[in-house]
This record gives C-alpha cells, structure tokens and sequence, in this order.
C-alpha cells in the first residue's frame, strides 16, 4: 500500500478552468518529492487536493490509507492534524509569539500544558530557533518566520508534510538553509515530504524525485530529476 | 477533561474577543439593552395585566335569582339545568336558600340585622339564589342570557358588561406587549448576527489558519458563539438595575395599585427576580442564537 495514491483524479473549477485531467500518481512512504511545472499547470491545486482544501471533481486521492475525496468538511480536521502544511506566506499569527505560533495545533486540539511544552521546545529546536521562543513573528526575519511555519507544521509529527513553494519569498541563500532543515527532517523523522517549487536551483542541487506537470497532466517523473534545459518555469 | 479545556478556551476566547473589539460589541451591547429594558417593560406589563385580570374574573360571578313561588324540586331541576350549560364551572355553583342569605346579610351589618330580625318565613322579601362562576369570562354576557331562559328564574345579574369589556381590553394590551416583545427580540438577533458577522470577517486569516492547522469546527465556533452570549449577559446588565429599581419604585408610589384599587400591582419581591432572571436568560439565548446563525452562514466550516 502505497503512502498516497492518486488515481485518475480530474479537477475542474466551477469557472471552466481544467487543473488535472486524469491524473495517477503514487507516493511512498518517506520520499521527498518536488513537484514543478508552469504557473497554472495544476500543481497548487494537486496539493490543496492532498490536504482537502480543494475537492477532486473526479477520482481518487487516498492519503495514509483515508480517501481524501471523500471526506466530509466536518472532518477534514481529522486529516489536517495528520499532516503538516507549510506556506509560501508563512500564515502565521501575528499577534501570537513563536511558542504560541508553534503551540496553535495544539491548543485548539485540548491538550493539556505540560503536554504542549516539550513537543513546541522539540519542534523549534528541529528548525533551530528555541532562542527565538519569545519573540512576534514580525521581529524575525522572512527565513525564521519560515522555519516557525515549519515547526508549526511538525508539533503534530505528522507521516506527511506539504510545502507549497516554501522558498518562494525567500533570498537563495535563506531557501538553502529552509532546505536543509527539510532535508534533515526528511531524512531524521522519515517524514514524507512533497514541496512544490519553481526554484530551478533547489530542484537540481537536492536530486530528489521530480514529478513535472503541464495542464493538468503528468509529464515526467523521474528519481533523481532535474529542471531540463527546454522546460521554462 | 479534554472538552473541558477546549471549552475553558473558547470561553476565554469569547470574553478576550468582545473588550478586543469593543467599539463594535459596543454597538450590539447598546442595542441588546434598549432591546431588553423594552422586553422588561412589556414583561412587567403583561404579567401584571395577566395577574389581576384572573384575580378580577375569579370575582366575577353571575348571580341567579329564583322566583318565590319555586318548589324545591323546582330548584333541583334549575340546579340540573345550569349544569347543564357549558360556559359554567361545574364546581362552582353554590346555592343559598333565602334564609341563609338573611343570616349572611345580618351578620354583615348591624342595620340590616335590626331590620331583617323581624322578617320570618314567607315574610321575608329576599330570594333564593344560585352564585355562579364562568370559565370563559368574554362569554359571561350569552351565558346569563341563556340562564334567564331556565323556568322559574326572576333575574339574572352579572357585572354588567363594564368589567369583561375592561377585561377584554385589557387581555388585548397584554397580547400586543407578547407581540412587541417577539418583534423586539428578532429585530436583536439580526442585529447581534451583524456584530458578530463583522467579527468573523474581521478574522478571516485567524480562521482559515486555524482550519489549516487542524482546529475542529467546535474550536472554531464555540469563542463566537460565547462572544455572542456574552454580548447578550453585558447588555441585560442595565435592564436588569431598570427593572428592579423601578418596579420597586412604582410600586411603593403607588402603594401597590394603579388608578383603581381593582388594578392591583403584583408585590415586587420575588417578581422582579424572576423578571430580571428571564430578561438576563433572554439575553443570553438571543446572543446564543444571533451568533450561532451568523457562524453557520459566514464560517463556512
């Protein structure tokens, strides 16, 4: 049993527009996978699929077994804390320090206090910042803020973690230590990791596997991939 | 323990979210208030209205006077006969033979002792009586017609129609104060939908962060749903000092009666208690209900 599973899944919007037309795809456990192509090819929408925020308009989409699909709205939460979701804007609260930022899953899960402590200080020191506990996310740089979003997405130590385009807003130097926090947690806590990037330098430096769309369908996927030199981003 | 804690929360959360933004819970805290003392107002004047219209019908009877010349077995027959009517209480009708009256007015004053005392047997002018209650006070009119129609019966005599007009009139202010109470708190919900609408928009980000993390959709609702109740419990903080203070107020100048001494006012100890405890509960659902609906229609969880 494959970790996610996508089978023949079309999406189209209510305004015409076709994102994935009969797309199949299949992803174990612990891999680290990037997932590029144009702007528009359908490649935030195959992401938003996995963490139910969009619905399939056709097929399959089982993630840890759960046919995603399927899910009613009333329990996407169920899904939601079983996987960690890292932002091209961070979302993170502004009026929330880090701890609290980082603490938010968690709190509104009803855990208690001496439950929440270890597992924030666990997370922010994965991404390095415990010195920063107490600051506001508008006093930390661009990158830190990032790496408060990625802790913010592993307090659940989720199986899966989802970063769509998480260097985006980011200077080359900043997204090479955003990837190694990635890679470390990839590569230490066995969490798979699928990143949607359009950072040609990322995706040629990691060689991970590399799936490629273009409207809507799957061009290439390869181990070991790289940006091609034809394909334009 | 765990629900307890999200619950604990959420409350927190709802107190913290309406002095956050209270410039606009202001608004619907004003509102509620105005609402409510009006509630109060037309609670206090229904109630009362309720009170002493039943107190006035309980005295109400109609009185049947029995012709001189009636046998007893005549007087059965009668006896048989308003049993028989549909509008008269079963377990009210009380005879008193001519005698008796005589006795009971005696006893009443000394004149009419001094008087009566030499009044014996067929002498006496007074009649047999029936004392009669009706269940339905606005037909007390057809009733005594229908009365007057049994044999041997010389007069029928009600409060001749002043008092069931007074309190017909009277049942038709307390159903337009029910009315306006209603109206008043639907036009409250509305606008406790809109304060709380407001909020929600105003914390959209909030909210769709919340969703993505994994919070369920009770975390999510319950702080506006509590800021909603708590907008209804500040607002209903003046009504409440209205209506114990005035009442009590209008009471003692009053000296427990209004206008009349029929119209009597109900004594205010317990009764602004309970007036106050249902201002404060009506408050409180009105918020619960105005902020449940605007949750269902603006978060769309």
């Amino acid at each position: 049993m494959k970790f996610i599973k996508i089978e023949d899944c079309y999406k189209v919007y209510k305004n015409g527009v076709t994102a994935t037309a009969g797309l199949n795809l299949e992803i174990d456990k612990g891999e680290f996978v990037f997932i590029i192509g144009s702007t528009g090819c359908g490649k935030s929408t195959l992401i938003k699929m996995l963490y139910r925020e969009e619905k399939p308009t056709k097929g399959k989409i089982i993630v840890g077994g759960v046919n995603v699909a399927k899910l009613r709205n009333s329990k996407v939460y169920k899904l939601r804390r079983k996987l960690g979701i890292v932002f091209q804007d961070f979302k993170l609260l502004p009026k929330l320090s880090v701890y609290e930022n980082v603490a938010f899953p968690l709190t509104s899960m009803g855990l208690k206090k001496s439950q929440i402590r270890p597992r924030v200080i666990k997370a922010l020191e994965l991404v390095g910042l415990k010195n920063k506990i107490r600051s506001y996310p508008n006093e930390l740089s661009a990158g830190m803020q990032q790496r408060v979003c990625i802790a913010r997405a592993m307090v659940n130590e989720p199986k899966l973690l989802i970063c769509d385009e998480p260097t985006g807003n980011l200077d080359p130097e900043t997204s090479k230590e955003i990837m190694e926090v990635l890679d470390a947690i990839n590569k230490d806590l066995g969490t798979t990791i699928v990143m949607v990037t359009h950072d040609k330098d990322i995706v040629n430096r990691m060689k991970k596997r590399v799936i490629l769309l273009d409207n809507g369908v799957l061009v290439s996927d390869e181990l070991k991939g790289k940006y091609k030199a034809h394909e334009s981003i | 323990m765990k629900a307890f804690r999200i619950l604990t929360r959420s409350i927190s959360d709802g107190f913290k979210s309406v002095f956050r933004n209270f410039s606009l819970s202001l608004a619907s805290i004003l509102c509620t208030t105005i609402t409510l003392i009006l509630v109060s107002v037309a609670l206090v004047i229904s109630v009362n209205i309720e009170n002493f219209t039943k107190e006035i019908e309980e005295d109400l009877s109609i009185v049947v006077f029995v012709e001189n010349s009636a046998t007893p077995d005549d007087i059965e027959q009668i006896r048989s006969q308003l049993l028989s009517i549909d509008n008269i209480n079963s377990e009210e009708i009380f005879y008193q033979s001519k005698d008796e009256v005589k006795t009971e007015m005696q006893s009443e004053s000394e004149v009419f002792d001094a008087v009566m005392s030499q009044w014996e047997g067929d002498d006496n002018p007074l009649k047999d009586t029936f004392q009669i209650k009706v269940i339905d006070i606005e037909q007390i009119g057809e009733t005594a017609e229908e009365i007057s129609k049994i044999d041997h019966i010389s007069s029928v005599n009600y409060g001749e129609g002043m008092v069931e007009k007074m309190v017909n009139a009277f049942k038709w202010i307390e159903r337009i104060a029910y009315g306006a109470v209603l109206a008043l708190v639907i036009v409250t919900v509305f606008l406790i939908i809109n304060t709380i609408k407001l909020t929600i928009f105003s914390r959209q980000r909030e909210i769709g962060i919340m969703r993505l993390v994994g919070a369920s959709n009770f975390v999510i609702k319950n702080p506006f749903i509590v800021e909603g109740m708590v907008i209804g419990l500040i607002g209903s903080i003046i009504p409440v000092c209205c209506v114990i203070l005035g009442y009590t107020a209008l009471y003692d100048y009053s000296s427990g009666h209004i206008f009349t001494p029929l119209i009597k006012l109900i004594s205010p100890m317990p009764f602004i208690y309970f007036v106050a405890l249902v201002v404060v509960i009506i408050g409180i659902i009105v918020g619960m209900i105005g902020s449940a609906s605007a949750t269902r229609k603006y978060l769309k969880v």
